[in-house]
């Protein structure tokens, strides 16, 4: 029988005391099984931006975190081709203690022992990848990014960039002031998640409030007015659907 | 005054009104018989009175609180005394039963006193205790997750360097020494400062580069008195919610100084309002300041001052001398 190839592991913890600990508990297990360290990142984008080069066939993650927490970085990786198995790692989140337990998700107590660390990484390469609708009820609140793949990589776009949504055929365009993206999610889930922020302007249309500079009037080729929006950073106007004027008046920023 | 809606109290009532019925029933016959129609006898006249008196107390409970204590005893008399003439009168008009309205009332102001004095004495004893046990209960719980995460800190540090990690298990019995102390007592502001530091290194074991401290104390009284654990909770904050979630460093600044009768502690940290994460916080300064009030009454204050960008919290406690 051939020898196993080593399982390749990415630490991913804000604390450096923590990845240390880590990083010495593996070389134990290293011991009793093909191990090898694919890296360490300090947070999530870190994270993010080594998973495609590095190989990894686990991330350790810690969930709490700065900027983006552990179960949004779950999301995100789920976007990659094939994506490693997660172990989540933390001090104390009753919440999210209990959400694994009913989803029989792999998690680690800090501070992490090294039985309980050596069971999680063998069984690791069988386990079932995590669902994203088990990873969003986990965190109701709307993420702090979206993500695509783009050629193998995640690209993470600050949800404070974006302009503009757009559901196309098959996919949703975000726009921000410097490029544009492909998403595959659906707009109307978009919509709920960041209610907070867009404004629906038409049916297929969710605009950033913060974006519109103001409403003016176009004519149509029939000759009928409607109103569009002026854009802060984006030359481009988008059109307001008739149900849906009564955001103009709303908003009131008539130019 | 107590609540006359409470049914321990209303218990009370009953069992000591009755109790005092069966003893003055007892003094005049030792026969069986004669007995249960002597108590027969007293309770004709003395449980309309009681059960209406109930009724009556229950309903006019909130409007009695409302009084001061002497307005509500005399209302209360008052009140007593109109029940039991219109008992009386009733008896007498319905029942033809007879005896004297004067005897009547000069029994029921005997029992309202005998009660009002006992419900006096009662909360005497407890009120006390009660701020004692408030106290206990409000003593500066720490979160779990700093626990845990030390912990975990200290064992990272034990292969490499043993010597960092002896001195941060040692600060960290230090810290525990104080929070499971009995912490009811008023501690030198110069101890409190102390213990910050030593909680503060805690953290800087394991955040490192990104938690930066500014101590302002040149002008600190270090013999002012303040409730202790004031200080470390607050910090504990700033960490929690200024610090951890950033990824660039942040600063707390704290300055203790006196102006005037007052000492002031104010502590800033660097926070983004982005309306998560509050019910830690809220309930650490519910603590402390409950806690504030049972020491100080009015006379010290806590509030909170939120910018865009950064968090305040500013308190000012009377300025109290230790050993004065």
């Amino acid at each position: 029988m051939a020898a196993e190839p080593a399982l390749r592991v990415l630490i991913v913890d804000d604390e450096a005391p923590a990845r240390n600990r880590l990083r010495d508990l593996l070389a134990d297990c290293a011991l009793k099984m093909p191990l090898e360290l694919a890296g360490e990142a300090a947070n999530g984008r870190q994270a993010l931006d080594m998973l495609p080069a590095c190989e990894a066939d686990v991330v350790l993650l810690d969930i709490r975190m700065p900027e983006i927490d552990g179960i949004e970085v779950a999301q995100h990786i789920q976007k990659l081709d094939d994506p490693p198995a997660v172990i989540f790692t933390t001090a104390y989140d009753a919440y999210a203690l209990k959400a694994f337990e009913v989803h029989a998700i792999d998690y680690l107590l800090k501070p992490i022992r090294l039985g309980r660390l050596s069971e999680a990484l063998a069984r690791a390469r069988s386990v079932a990848p995590l669902r994203l609708d088990v990873l969003r009820e986990m965190k109701p609140d709307a993420r702090s990014h979206l993500s695509v793949n783009e050629r193998g990589r995640i690209h993470l776009i600050p949800i404070g960039e974006i302009v503009f949504l757009k559901a196309e055929l098959k996919y949703v365009t975000v726009r921000t002031a410097a490029r544009e993206f492909l998403l595959e999610e659906s707009l109307s889930r978009l919509e709920q998640e960041f209610s907070a922020r867009f404004v629906r302007i038409h049916r297929n249309c969710l605009v950033a409030k913060e974006a519109i500079r103001g409403f003016e009037r176009a004519t149509d080729p029939d000759g009928e007015g409607h109103w569009v929006v002026v854009l802060n950073g984006v030359a481009e106007k988008l059109d307001v659907s008739r149900r849906q004027q009564h955001i103009v008046r709303e908003l009131g920023r008539i130019l | 005054m107590p609540n006359f809606r409470n049914l321990g109290i209303l218990l009370r009532i009953l069992i000591i009104v009755d109790g005092i019925c069966l003893a003055a029933a007892l003094l005049k016959t030792t026969e069986p018989l004669t007995l249960v129609e002597e108590l027969i006898d007293v309770s004709a006249v003395v449980q309309p009175i009681l059960i209406l008196s109930l009724l009556v107390l229950a309903a006019a409970s909130d409007w009695l609180h409302r009084l001061r204590y002497w307005h509500a005893i005399a209302a209360l008399i008052v009140l007593e005394l109109a029940l039991t003439t219109a008992v009386y009168f009733f008896n007498l008009y319905m029942l033809g039963a007879a005896g004297s309205l004067v005897r009547y009332c000069v029994f029921t102001l005997l029992m309202t006193g005998v009660l009002i004095g006992y419900f006096d004495l009662r909360g005497r004893a407890l009120s006390p205790a009660l701020t004692e046990a408030r106290l206990q209960a409000l003593q500066a719980r720490i979160r779990p997750h700093f626990l845990f995460n030390s912990i975990n800190a200290v064992l990272s540090l034990m292969r490499q360097e043993p010597r960092r990690a002896e001195q941060a298990l040692e600060d960290l019995a230090d810290l525990f020494r104080v929070l499971m102390a009995d912490n009811r007592q008023l501690t030198p502001v110069a101890r409190e400062v102390d213990l910050a530091k030593q909680y503060l290194s805690i953290e800087e074991l394991r955040l490192g580069e990104r938690l930066r401290v500014e101590w302002d104390v040149a002008h600190m009284p270090v013999d002012a008195l303040i409730p202790p654990l004031v200080l470390q909770p607050l910090l504990e904050n700033a960490v929690y919610h200024g610090i951890e979630p950033r990824t660039e460093p942040g600063t707390i600044n704290i300055r203790i100084s006196r102006e005037g009768d007052g000492i002031h502690l104010n502590l800033r940290n660097p926070y983004r309002p982005d309306g998560k994460h509050h019910a830690g916080n809220r309930m650490a300064l519910a603590n402390i300041r409950e806690r504030l009030a049972l020491h100080f009454d009015a006379e010290a204050g806590i509030k909170t001052i939120a910018t865009d960008d950064t968090y305040e919290v500013r308190i000012v406690i009377p300025y109290m001398k230790a050993g004065a």
